[in-house]
């Protein structure tokens, strides 16, 4: 029986676990030193915001690895031997494997600033990360995160729901403005400010000052010279592959661990999937590290199907993502770059409440959509998908624009304004056709 | 801000200590001449005892009297029964006309409610009325209000770190739900007076851990994840022990709570024309809990149409069709149902008395008994098809209504695990059939005169369902158990109309979740604050649409959902399309094609 070590127990090794359970009849090991059973890393928010305890967080029951035969080892590796395919475990055990995947994830960037190894400074990544911060949390009046994105704010919202005063140092001029366009990033920036989160633009961090006992007592910003006292210091400057301690090996190591479309890495029988993988040729308009949720769940799906002798492509299709800034959703479908170039044209409707906002590129030539761009408004994935992929005309995806609206029901639909703000730009004379409903969908993603 | 919630929340307690201390305030005192019931031996052998004791001209505190009652009924009791062996019965008197029997018990409350009461609350009943419902109104809208200009969003925030919401152990749980799982019963046995079908409930109950213990192998299945705090909520298990508590006095003590009936008594004469009982007390309380903590939850879904909408629709139907109309009726001398209850959750609609009280009350009566068997006969089973059940249990619904209002700050106690889930569909089906023999056992003496049938006694079965489900487990466990197991155990578990909707709901309906391609991440909020305990991410990482027979469509799932996964619709019938599996998985058995 062949044996299958994943290291990492995260999205990616344990749907590659599951998946090597469904498929095949091998021994499968996990190993992680972070927690006994896998968890959702994205719900770590909640758990420090009183939403849900930690045990809510694990989508599977404790007994569910048991019963699929999946043996879970809370240990940690410190070395591979590619030659003799074994594990040296910290607990001195040795792992011998037949094929091996790595799942390492992510660890938070650092950029050398000075102070960034003192006491009360972290990032937000793993579950020891929160523990960190809840030990700081008491008494704590003040809190400076550096980096904007998505973790960043996550970790203002966290202290936030704990009134806990946030200053949030983010480089760029507007809110993560090297993905969202001006408009969206002007937006969320207004929403962040709006719940009293002190964000400060155009700015970095220079140090952090030590309080004399190896513990952050605050920050001096750089451009300024600014000295904001704070009790706790956030890094969330993005992630990068966790894979320092493998690149003595014979790995081969970029960025990230190389892996050719399949997954494989150099070495026979070994695989990196996740955070962690970097692909030697992603598919046009995708990066070749992209840590996020799906992609990793995508990732352990496909190594399973390689490892069990069906040779697959990593294939993550059309661009998608989520999430969240504090209480405005987003959601975005396609390529939707920071700036467009000039052969696209984009149609932008935005609310007056200025929490919500539809954006949709397309070509100007052949008028082919793009992507979607969506604040405060849900769009159901699988419309915009196809309309994407079947290159559909801007004219008819506006006309039949209720087909992708995704909200709750009463919830009031803005697609005729959309399609007035079209006819507005280009002098149509388009109707909307189609409102939201599960029929009408059904009918559309079976054509 | 924060001041006034607590000035609130103060006026709130202050209210409680009030409506808890008034039940030992005043006194009372015999009324000899005017002993109630119909039956003469009965009032004779009662005015005697009182006369005997001389008790007669004596006045006692509230509490004081009550053993006081219990001791004359059961003097009276013994006189009857020594005659009756001494001399036998008097010429052309039924014998339990003349005997006690089991109707002794009865007598208890009789006489402390006609009694002739003194003190402050009979003095000033508006007064206590204010202290008590009036100050809790307040208390709880100054609390509330301040919500209202919060930004709109989710408000989570705490939950877990609240002792009133945090919830308690598994072990503490399974330990008090145990424990009054078998006081019942017992209490059950010493009330009734019959062994028979308290046996039989246990026997069930124990046939059913059973099954799901080594039958569906769930033993070793511990569900400790999804029931277990670090630390238990005191406070939570405080306030379950006073709901526990009122529900307690309410069903099977109501000699105590006089005074409360006492204080609402102008209202009742207001509104129906008649003397308070603990019903309308209970009925009004109930309203006025679903009003004030309906705004509640208007304010916490400022964001969310579908929430308000919602909420004000079971305000609507409590106000209205649960309170007001019948008091109405009553006013007029009608029947007074409530009219959008139904079989068999209202599982006394098929009782004799209420039978003949609709028959004999003409062209109206006769509507009521058609509009009330249409209600479930044909209303369901269309309403389902379209809508799922929410259309009655999270719009309509009284039990519902209650539980989507006081119930919401618990929903997140609901346990998530597989072998709740498989306690969950024996037992409530268990008393749906249990709600169906019942009824028929009923109807069957209803026509035939009969007693038995297949040698069961239909009087007494159908006594026990009202003492175990009626008020034991819809009330006490129902929802004594809000801050213990969350906010739907009784329409999870219990309630036998959800059994009946939930089967159309998953074999026949239109209704599903639908979850939005691969955007899920897996992160819980929804199975989390899923009142009915469904792990509604277990469908959703897989991209599957969820259709669960137990699902109320009170649409927090997709409320709280951080990435806009999940979506309440109607859409064609087609089962396969609602229960696809593995839609968004990438690779597909088979032959290899993206799906998405």
């Amino acid at each position: 029986m062949k044996h299958t070590v994943i290291i990492g127990n995260g999205i990616a090794g344990t749907t590659a676990a599951r998946w090597l359970r469904k498929l095949s009849d091998q021994k499968i090991t996990m190993i992680s030193s972070e927690t006994d059973h896998f968890f959702s890393r994205t719900a770590l928010m909640y758990i420090y915001m009183g939403h849900m305890r930690f045990e809510d967080t694990k989508p599977y029951e404790d007994w569910f690895w048991d019963k699929n035969r999946i043996e879970l080892v809370k240990d940690h590796v410190n070395t591979i031997s590619y030659k003799n395919k074994t594990l040296g475990l910290e607990s001195g055990k040795e792992i011998v494997y037949d094929n091996l995947i790595l799942a390492l994830g992510s660890k938070s960037n650092m950029f050398g600033w000075p102070g960034q190894d003192l006491e009360g400074v972290g990032g937000l990544y793993n579950f020891q990360d929160l523990e960190k911060m809840e030990k700081y949390s008491p008494n704590l009046k003040r809190a400076v995160i550096c980096g904007g994105g998505l973790i960043g704010i996550e970790m203002a919202e966290m202290f936030h729901s704990r009134n806990i005063q946030v200053t949030m140092l983010v480089r760029e001029n507007s809110y993560w403005n090297n993905v969202l366009p001006p408009d969206e990033s002007q937006m969320v920036s207004d929403h962040i400010k709006k719940n009293h989160i002190d964000l400060r633009l155009g700015v970095n961090l220079g140090e952090i000052k030590d309080d004399g006992s190896g513990k952050a007592k605050s920050v001096i910003i750089k451009e300024t010279g600014e000295e904001i006292p704070c009790g706790y210091v956030g890094l969330t400057a993005g992630v990068s592959p966790n894979v320092g301690w493998l690149k003595e090996s014979d790995l081969e190591i970029e960025r990230g661990i190389m892996v050719d479309n399949n997954l494989t890495t150099n070495i026979p029988d070994v695989y990196a999937i996740g955070d962690c993988a970097q692909l030697r040729t992603p598919k046009p308009g995708r990066r070749n590290i992209e840590a996020i949720w799906y992609t990793g769940r995508m990732m352990g799906e496909t190594v399973a199907y390689n490892i069990t002798g069906k040779q697959v492509d990593y294939d993550p299709g059309i661009w998608f993502n989520s999430a969240k800034f504090i209480d405005m959703e987003y959601q975005v479908y396609g390529d939707m770059p920071a700036k467009h170039d000039e052969n696209t044209e984009s149609l932008f409707w935005k609310h007056s409440d200025n929490e919500k906002s539809v954006r949709i590129n397309y070509d100007s030539t052949s008028k082919v959509v793009k992507g979607f761009n969506l604040f405060g408004i849900r769009y159901r994935h699988e419309v915009c998908e196809k309309w994407i992929k079947e290159q559909t005309q801007i004219e008819t995806v506006i006309q039949n624009l209720g087909l992708a609206n995704f909200d709750p029901e009463f919830y009031k639909q803005y697609e005729g304004e959309i399609v007035k703000q079209y006819n507005q730009k280009t002098g149509s004379q388009l109707t909307l056709k189609k409102k939201r409903g599960l029929r009408n969908v059904l009918a559309f993603l079976k054509s | 801000m924060k001041l006034i919630q607590n000035i609130g929340l103060c006026l709130f307690i202050a209210s409680l200590l009030v409506f808890t201390g008034m039940l030992g305030l005043g006194t009372q005192k015999f009324n000899t001449s005017e002993i109630p019931g119909k039956n003469e031996y009965h009032k004779a052998a009662l005015k005697k005892a009182i006369e005997q004791t001389g008790y007669a001209d004596q006045e006692f505190g509230n509490i004081q009297f009550v053993s006081k009652v219990k001791e004359i009924v059961t003097i009276a009791n013994k006189n009857q029964e020594d005659s009756f062996k001494k001399d036998g019965l008097p010429p052309g008197v039924g014998e339990w006309d003349f005997r006690f029997g089991g109707s002794a018990g009865d007598y208890i409350n009789k006489l402390t409610s006609s009694s002739i009461n003194d003190g402050p609350v009979q003095d000033n009943p508006w007064l206590f009325f204010f202290l008590t419902f009036g100050l809790a109104i307040i208390g709880g809208l100054l609390f509330i209000v301040p919500k209202f200009f919060e930004s709109p969003g989710i408000k989570h925030n705490g939950i877990y770190h609240d002792s009133l919401t945090r919830g308690l152990k598994f072990n503490l749980r399974t330990g008090l739900l145990i424990f009054t799982t078998i006081a019942v019963i017992v209490y059950g046995f010493i009330r009734e007076g019959n062994l028979f079908w308290p046996i039989v409930t246990a026997v069930i109950g124990v046939l059913i851990t059973y099954f799901v213990f080594i039958k569906e192998r769930s033993k070793e299945n511990n569900p400790q994840r999804s029931a277990s705090p670090i630390h238990t909520g005191w406070l939570g298990v405080i306030a379950g022990f006073i709901l526990i508590g009122f529900y307690i006095l309410l069903y099977w003590k109501p000699e105590y709570i006089n005074n409360w009936v006492t204080m609402v008594t102008p209202l009742s004469e207001l509104l129906n024309g008649g003397q308070a009982s603990r019903w309308f007390l209970y009925g009004l309380m109930y309203t006025i809990i679903m009003l004030v903590m309906g705004i509640r939850m208007l304010a916490k879904y400022q964001h969310n149409k579908y929430q308000r909408v919602r909420t004000y629709s079971v305000m609507f139907f409590q106000t209205s069709f649960a309170f007001l109309i019948p008091q109405i009726l009553a006013k007029f001398n009608m029947p007074a149902p409530d009219l959008k209850n139904m079989w068999p959750l209202d599982y006394s609609f098929f009782f004799d008395y209420r039978l003949d009280e609709l028959i004999k009350s003409g062209n109206i009566g006769i509507f009521m008994l058609v509009w009330g068997i249409v209600l479930f006969s044909i209303g369901v089973p269309v309403f389902v098809f379209f809508f799922g059940k929410r259309w009655y249990c999270s719009w309509v619904c009284g039990c519902g209504g209650l539980a989507e209002t006081m119930g919401d700050p618990f929903r997140q106690l609901s346990d998530k695990s597989m072998r709740a889930w498989k306690y969950e569909r024996y037992i409530i089906h268990g008393v749906m059939v249990a709600a169906v023999v019942m009824t028929i056992g009923v109807l069957y003496t209803y026509f035939t005169g009969s007693y038995s049938i297949l040698g069961f006694n239909t009087a007494s079965l159908k006594s026990w369902y009202g003492f175990f489900i009626g008020a034991g487990f819809a009330g006490i466990v129902g929802t004594g158990f809000y801050p213990l197991m969350g906010n739907r155990v009784w329409c999870r578990f219990g309630c036998p109309l959800a059994g009946y909707l939930g089967l159309i709901q998953r074999f026949r309906s239109k209704f599903r979740i639908t979850t939005n391609g691969g955007q899920c991440i897996s992160c819980g909020n929804c199975s989390t604050y899923c009142e009915m305990g469904i792990d509604v991410r277990s469908y959703a990482q897989k991209g599957q649409d969820i259709v669960r027979s137990s699902c109320v469509g009170c649409g927090v799932c997709s409320a709280v959902c951080p990435r806009g996964v999940l979506r309440l619709e109607n859409g064609p019938n087609t089962d396969s399309s609602r229960t696809e599996e593995l839609r968004t998985i990438h690779i597909s058995e088979g032959e290899i094609k993206i799906l998405s």
